[in-house]
């Protein structure tokens, strides 16, 4: 491990998002006096991520609603915020980074908090795929580009085509719906969210869009992009020649972690920056947390999280780092996704289930839904998404942080009271 | 709109002017009032923005939904009969002068 940081020292942080905000108030929690300098390489002050494909979408909250720390709140922390910095190079021998102006930041510390970037269809050899009005999700401005397009097909009644039946996807259906749009979801795989939810899960939510008029096509094989004569896209073409039309085609296929700067640095990198679970990089003095990361478990295999939490609980794990600090990053996992006016909380990793257990009322009208589906490996909980049930989630959250593995009957009780479950100190 | 005072648990006292639509965490974060975190960036999904609402004031509040309600079992701080998740209470005329406590810690 390094030295701990001292009052002299600067901290380079690249990325002004979850991460790197967390990071950065954590290291003046730690007691951390130096310089902090947070480089974002979008023009906006750090915001909320979460509502850009809800609420920010639906129009229903201005920019300064979105606002997440402002300059002045990050200034009084001393904490130096630079927007529109984007930085070319990290050279980890002179432990200085290079900024696109030609200028160079020195760091004892450096914090990468990159985050991701959402993969294009040009990845899957689409032709049409660079079409206007095929758009992604991931920043403001992309959230404020898809909602320009949306009113452009409000105004010519034009539909919304969505590629990939993910979070990202699926949310942005829904206020599509909101807005009275005519929707199609095209998802690749025969079903939705499949590396994540339990089937009765993904049918579960197929139904809730069928119900809200979405037209959901699984199995989906897109052939190709259609463009009117002036590059706009206006439809989907499928393998079987069939064409989706369509004014807006949002995709969701899925993010790649940004870890080029890292790995021209030659820090080890494998589909995201290798980190340990308290955040440290293959360079003592160079930490990571959020999206950009893959964190090395303890049986060698990476597991890569995209959530609000990893980022907050990494940025935490780095900071404590670089201050000499050993805070692993041991919760459960936890994340979220709103659809209508459904929640979905999800806890723990169901990678590997074999069996699943129902509690609650899945609702024969899906109106009333209040649930846990509750993912199993043998006699081991895995993990459990509930669907307007938070009590169950957080029931979930402290079992398995507790270790505890309730049986399949029990879970499936509604009487059973799944707190209690939790052995008490004796 | 309303003039919301939020008071931290260090006895410092704030009070900021919110528009109509805005969230008392909002309003919280966007004015860096320590105290109020706001993870989930307002989606009740983390309950960091936990306050005691100012109990002679707690009727002019809509109820808490039974989202926000299952949340707050898991505040950080004691949860008390007069706790809120602050992302849920939007600012209106009714909440004029409201004075919100907040807790020692969120997480």
């Amino acid at each position: 491990m390094s030295a701990p940081l001292q009052p002299e020292d600067s901290v380079v942080i690249i990325g002004a998002g979850q991460a790197g905000v967390q990071t950065a108030e954590a290291l003046r929690t730690l007691g951390f006096a130096g310089a902090i300098h947070l480089l974002g390489d979008e023009p906006h002050a750090p915001y909320h991520r979460p509502p850009l494909s809800k609420a920010w979408l639906a129009g229903e909250m201005d920019a300064a609603q979105l606002v997440m720390r402002s300059p002045e709140v990050l200034a009084r922390k001393n904490i130096t915020l630079r927007t529109g910095c984007t930085v070319r190079a990290i050279d980890r021998a002179t432990k200085t980074v290079a900024l696109a102006d030609d200028s160079h930041l020195p760091y004892t510390g450096l914090v990468l908090a990159t985050g991701s970037t959402p993969r294009t269809l040009n990845a899957l050899n689409l032709p049409g795929a660079d079409a206007k009005g095929v758009l992604a999700l991931r920043s403001r401005d992309d959230a404020s580009a898809i909602s320009a397009q949306m009113a452009v097909c409000v105004e010519k009644n034009l539909g919304v085509v969505v590629i990939g039946g993910g979070f990202i996807g699926l949310e942005v259906a829904a206020t599509a719906r909101k807005k009275g749009l005519a929707v199609t979801v095209l998802e690749a795989a025969p079903r939705l969210l499949g590396r994540v939810l339990a089937p009765v899960l993904s049918d579960w939510y197929a139904a809730l869009h069928r119900s809200h008029g979405v037209r959901l096509v699984l199995d989906a094989q897109v052939a190709a992009l259609e463009a009117d004569a002036e590059g706009a896209v206006c439809g989907v073409r499928m393998q079987d020649g069939s064409v989706v039309p369509a004014g807006l085609v949002v995709v969701g296929i899925g993010v790649a972690a940004n870890d080029q700067l890292a790995a021209a640095a030659g820090l080890e990198c494998e589909r995201g920056i290798v980190v340990d679970a308290c955040g440290r990089t293959s360079d003592a003095s160079v930490v990571a947390a959020g999206d950009c990361t893959a964190r090395r478990q303890s049986d060698g295999a990476l597991l890569r999280l995209e959530s609000v939490q990893n980022a907050t609980e990494q940025g935490k794990s780095a900071a404590a780092a670089l201050m000499g600090q050993e805070r692993p990053f041991a919760a459960t996992p936890w994340f979220w996704s709103d659809q209508y006016d459904k929640k979905l909380q999800m806890a723990g990793l169901s990678t590997g289930a074999d069996a699943w257990a129902v509690r609650g009322d899945m609702g024969a009208d899906l109106s009333h839904a209040s649930f846990t589906v509750f993912h199993f490996k043998g006699a081991t909980l895995l993990g459990a998404d509930s669907v307007n049930a938070g009590k169950d989630h957080l029931a979930v959250r402290k079992l398995l942080d507790a270790g505890v593995s309730p049986t399949q009957q029990q879970v499936a009780d509604t009487a059973q009271d799944l707190a209690s479950l939790i052995a008490k100190p004796v | 709109m309303a003039n919301i005072t939020y008071i931290e648990s260090n006895g410092t006292s704030t009070t900021i002017h919110l528009n109509d639509g805005w969230s008392l965490m909002q309003g919280a974060t966007a004015n860096g009032i320590d105290g109020i975190v706001g993870e989930c960036g307002g989606s009740c999904a983390c309950a960091t923005c936990h306050c005691y609402v100012d109990e002679a004031r707690l009727g002019d509040l809509p109820a808490a939904s039974d989202g926000e309600l299952d949340m707050l079992e898991n505040v950080a701080a004691e949860r008390k009969p007069n706790s809120r998740l602050a992302c849920q209470i939007k600012a209106t005329a009714a909440l004029e002068g409201l004075i919100i406590r907040l807790p020692e810690t969120q997480e």
